[in-house]
């Protein structure tokens, strides 16, 4: 009994327990990734202070308790109201609060319609009885709307930029993009001036 | 003589399971680097609305959930079928939100704070009475940050 062999293992069970570990992680595990629609809530302020904004820069969409649009008091799919928000939008009849045109609009430039992109406001107003969904599907078209101008807007100066075939959306990715290369100072300041010429004015009533 | 012998008929071979056990193994590390753990488990129905403008939710620490919906079939008794607020594990109120965002408030740093966003996951169905209530409530602790959360697809899929 000098020497004797240590036994060998035996590993047959290990990919049972393995399997175990893997069942257990695969019903925990959530693959998904958070996405949704990103909205500022405005701040309660203590003094009531009325602005006077002209009816006609004011684009009301009103949805009631059976989930029905009433965009500037006549009824609307939502189809549609897309197109309808970006022609208001775009439309730069008048001139903005420091009294300039608007130069880079493609609108009608009606007068009936919104002065310049910078005093256009969409108003949104909703009923308690207004399905969540509708809501979204609302929201999410006029965003869509801003997104819209935006990646037009983006696509005629950003080649003069240096940043050819790039829209809004893309511009945003790339300068989130740790590993994009290219001069994200340079494209900060394109972003920034693209989000002034279309700011975002989506009031909410409550 | 024959030089090549014939082979034994000793039916079909035992294939090698040797390698199983590293294949799992890859497999398991893979779930357990891309797993992450369902912090709260819901006791409401949750359908996401669908979108196509969204954005992705980054720096999942800096989030707050608030999920509202249908109590799910094993709570209908005790809770009733009116779309219900749930914060964490419970169902709560909308006078509760205040001091929920406080306590996440106070697990954070201090410069953390300005980041939080508070996503509104929402059941399609449910009423936007609550939602205003809940934006109202928000709006009154500052925390003005939210984020609908929405899937990926088109708006049409919400009338369903």
């Amino acid at each position: 009994m000098a020497k004797r062999a240590a036994p060998e293992v035996n590993a047959g069970s290990m990919a049972d327990i393995a399997f175990l570990l893997l069942i257990f992680f695969l019903v925990t595990t959530t693959m998904e990734k958070d996405s949704g629609i990103n909205r500022k809530l405005p701040p309660i302020e203590d003094s009531e202070e009325d602005v006077i904004i002209k009816q006609k820069n004011i684009f009301t969409v009103l949805l009631n308790g059976k989930d029905q649009l009433l965009v500037e008091d006549e009824i609307m799919e939502l189809k549609d109201l897309r197109a309808a928000a970006v022609e208001f939008l775009d439309n730069g009849g008048g001139t903005d609060a420091d009294g300039n045109k608007c130069d880079y609009c493609n609108g009608k430039k009606d007068p009936r319609s919104s002065d310049h992109p910078d005093k256009a406001i969409i108003s949104l107003k909703n009923e308690r009885k207004t399905s969540y969904g509708q809501y979204i599907s609302v929201q999410n078209e006029l965003v869509a709307a801003y997104n819209v101008l935006r990646n037009k807007r983006a696509l005629v100066i950003g080649p003069r930029r240096g940043f050819a075939d790039m829209n809004f959306i893309a511009m945003q990715k790339s300068y989130k993009d740790v590993n994009w290369v290219g001069n994200k100072v340079k494209l900060k300041e394109l972003i920034d001036q693209i989000k002034k010429e279309y700011p975002q004015k989506l009031s909410e009533v409550q | 003589m024959s030089k090549f012998k014939k082979k034994k008929d000793g039916g079909v071979p035992a294939i090698n399971t040797a390698s199983l056990p590293d294949i799992v193994f890859m497999l398991l590390f893979f779930f357990m680097v891309a797993t992450v753990m369902r912090d709260n488990s819901l006791k409401i129905e949750n359908r996401l609305p669908s979108a196509s403008e969204v954005e992705k939710l980054e720096k999942k620490n800096l989030v707050m959930y608030i999920y509202v919906g249908k109590p799910s079939s094993q709570y209908k008794k005790t809770f009733g079928t009116e779309a219900r607020i749930q914060l964490n594990d419970k169902f709560a109120e909308v006078g509760d939100i205040a001091a929920f965002i406080a306590s996440e408030r106070a697990t954070k740093r201090e410069e953390e704070i300005p980041y939080l966003t508070t996503s509104l996951k929402v059941d399609k169905k449910a009423n936007m009475g609550l939602i205003g209530d809940i934006k109202q409530e928000l709006r009154k602790v500052n925390a003005l940050k939210i984020n609908y959360a929405s899937i990926k697809g088109d708006v049409s899929r919400n009338k369903q």
